[in-house]
């Protein structure tokens, strides 16, 4: 007996809610009838079009005998375009597909002769049993189209030739050329030298921006911590100020500082009979500022953070250290140190992630300078973050820019998951009930 | 007085001195835009750190400029801050209190994507944003930015925010449950009145973004009057460099000292909110 089923089946796939419908339940037939109605609406005034964009990317430039918008193809707009339609067609689909099986499972129920839902039985239904997925569904919605959407379209953007001076709409159009970019980045030597010395540079920084803030905060959270330290609550709070600041403004402020002729640094030195460093104007002085300037602004956070952990650290622990005659240095070495490192290991993790990606220390501080005559478009201190961007506005090297970003997204992808499948949160998330 | 007890002595003594040299590291600049914004003149050089006539100049010059529009784009920025919050924070708790409460195939890969979608460099879609905003006929908007960065604060916060719900002990809900009450019900009078913490550190993070973000803030606002403080302030260190240092100080001192304050303010919880994430259960 699977009457109910088979038809209600059959009516929901060449229709959208006619299965519903059928099994009586008006009010969401006719609520996905309309939603069918629109869409098929949309796909008909806009799916060929779609395809055909997707591609060809383009058939006409803009020339001077065709300067109205509609009678040239701009290859971006396009491209832009028909993905949205086709993202909307995949959401189409997916709903189409649990019509479908709605209207399969409403059928069988019939044939067991249990009664249907109706409409406020059906909401109340969502509401309680499928609530994370209906809560859910809003918020996705935005990621993906504000953020899955625009990385797809960088992703394929890699795979063709848009770009300064000859591939840049609508004058010209931009045609999909497969590994090309990520081959000129690789192996040609005007973008290689470029890329491998940028990579060299962000993993160095990353590498030392880490670890100064991590120890540096630790020196001064023990420093802090010691026994017969009076006022602690105070030199935390003026040392916590750097934190506080925004980084805009702290960062804007920094480059004032340590400019080479005004900055007060440099005045002080001058003071002291020293002659200023080229602290912003020599590639080496340079990365050497923005490792100084990063220890400011990010001391504050590791001693936070350690300061946490040394409070969770048992005294009992301590006190049998005493008893077994440990002296002070021992007891940091084998009870403090391994209990700070352990707790600490995945934001430690997750900062050298965060470095890689430290766009605002360099922007605001350098803005990657100074230049380096033989790179492609980077200074000294451009990490591969700030070089895409300049890539991107500067330049308009978009092909090469989306290359470079898939390849950071790389890098950072695989700490991060590392990172976060090794955390306690994700394995035992169910230990608190 | 014994060997000990001397040892002690330099010891702290030594502690006090670091002390007090990082501490002057930490305040100078923060003293140095201060005295700046008060100083006569226009230019950041200076013979001492305290000048020697203070003026107010600067902060009355910054209200009625032609060319600085300052009020404006702190009203801008006011603006932005707090719808971007307000559907920032609706966004992100529903998304948390979804993944940390129930349990869903594909929940775990989901959380994944979260996390790796999190870690994309946000500007790398940039030019995909801007032709949709411009599709959208949304450019030179404030709407597009407080969609931009309401869009975006379920991916940085969500699991954040989730590692705290987790805490929450799960034995609540379900006794609310056995009473009859709604999820929705639960939601709000359960779960909400517990997570005060984690909702005043997700509102300050997602309403301190506007004010310093200016990267999608500079792409998306094209017009001086649009602008919003972070925009603002980039353009006169980058436009007039040096020239006009005094007032660019006065306008720093005006963004960083309430933001400053509310950071202050929220230490401990910042401090939760940093380690919750990452180290609790």
């Amino acid at each position: 007996m699977s009457r109910h089923r088979t038809r209600a089946t059959v009516l929901s796939s060449l229709l959208m809610g006619l299965g519903q419908i059928y099994n009586k339940q008006y009010m969401k037939g006719a609520l996905m009838m309309a939603f069918e109605a629109a869409s098929v609406m949309y796909f008909i005034l806009n799916l060929g079009y779609a395809f055909w964009g997707i591609v060809t990317l383009g058939e006409t430039p803009r020339t001077a005998a065709n300067m109205q918008p509609g009678q040239y193809d701009h290859s971006i707009f396009i491209l832009i375009q028909s993905l949205i339609t086709i993202l909307y067609l995949i959401v189409f689909l997916v709903v189409y597909y649990f019509n479908i099986r709605d209207a399969r499972k409403i059928g069988a129920q019939r044939d067991e002769g249990r009664p249907v839902h109706n409409f406020r039985q059906s909401v109340r239904y969502v509401l309680d049993y499928k609530f994370a997925q209906a809560f859910l569904s809003i918020p996705a919605m935005g990621i993906l189209f504000f953020t899955i959407m625009p990385i797809i379209f960088m992703v394929m953007i890699a795979f063709t030739n848009y770009s300064a001076p000859n591939h840049i709409p609508p004058g010209k159009l931009v045609d999909w050329v497969g590994f090309e970019t990520f081959k000129n980045l690789l192996a040609l030597k005007t973008w290689s030298h470029t890329f491998y010395g940028v990579l060299t540079w962000t993993i160095i920084w990353a590498i030392l921006s880490t670890v100064t803030t991590y120890f540096g905060g630790l020196l001064v959270a023990l420093l802090i911590n010691q026994k017969g330290i009076r006022f602690k609550g105070f030199w935390r709070t003026i040392l916590i100020l750097p934190y506080a600041i925004p980084q805009l403004i702290s960062l804007l402020v920094m480059r004032n500082m340590f400019n080479g002729e005004f900055g007060p640094i440099n005045q002080y030195l001058g003071y002291f009979g020293l002659s200023g460093l080229p602290w912003l104007t020599d590639p080496f002085w340079a990365k050497v500022t923005v490792i100084i300037v990063n220890m400011w602004v990010g001391i504050p956070v590791s001693m936070l953070l350690i300061m946490g952990v040394l409070t969770t650290i048992p005294r009992d622990m301590y006190e049998a250290a005493e008893v077994d005659g440990a002296s002070g240095y021992q007891k940091f070495r084998i009870i403090t140190l391994p209990m700070i490192l352990f707790t600490t290991a995945p934001t430690l993790i997750a900062q050298f992630a965060g470095n890689i990606n430290n766009f605002n220390m360099i922007f605001l501080l350098t803005g990657g300078d100074p230049v380096k005559g033989d790179y492609q478009y980077a200074g000294a201190t451009d990490l591969l973050v700030t070089w895409l961007y300049k890539l991107t506005l500067n330049q308009n090297r978009y092909n090469m820019a989306s290359a470079v970003g898939i390849i950071i997204f790389l890098i950072i992808a695989s700490f991060s998951i590392y990172n976060y499948r090794r955390t306690k949160s994700f394995k035992e998330e169910d230990m608190i009930q | 007085m014994s060997r000990r007890k001397i040892r002690n002595y330099i010891r702290l003594t030594a502690s006090y001195i670091t002390l007090a040299i990082l501490a002057i590291c930490a305040i100078y600049p923060a003293l140095w835009i201060v005295f700046g914004s008060l100083r006569p003149g226009t230019s950041l050089y200076s013979k001492t750190l305290l000048p020697e006539t203070l003026t107010l100049k600067h902060y009355v010059e910054l209200f009625n400029s032609r060319t600085i529009l300052f009020p404006q784009w702190y009203m801008n920025t006011l603006k932005v801050s707090v719808f971007s919050m307000l559907l920032g924070v609706a966004l992100t708790l529903l998304t948390s209190y979804a993944v940390s409460r129930f349990r869903f195939k594909g929940r775990q890969n989901a959380l994944s994507v979260v996390l790796v979608l999190g870690m994309f460099p946000g500007f790398m879609s940039m030019i995909a944003i801007f032709l949709l905003l411009k599709e959208m006929q949304l450019l030179d908007t404030h709407l597009a930015l407080i969609l931009v960065y309401a869009a975006g604060a379920p991916l940085g916060m969500t699991l954040i925010a989730k590692g705290f719900f987790d805490t929450i002990p799960r034995s609540l809900d379900e006794a609310a449950r056995i009473d009859g009450a709604s999820n929705f019900r639960i939601f709000t009078s359960i779960i909400l009145p517990l997570s005060k913490p984690i909702l005043t550190y997700m509102a300050l993070l997602q309403f301190v973004g506007p004010w310093v973000d200016f990267i999608f803030a500079r792409l998306i606002l094209r017009s001086k009057d649009k602008w919003t403080v972070a925009v603002g302030m980039w353009d006169m260190v980058q436009a007039n460099q040096n020239s006009n240092f005094t007032m660019f100080a006065a306008g720093a001192v005006f963004i960083a000292v309430p933001i400053t304050i509310l950071f202050m303010f929220m230490q401990r919880l910042l401090v939760d909110g940093l380690t919750s994430g990452a180290s609790k259960g």
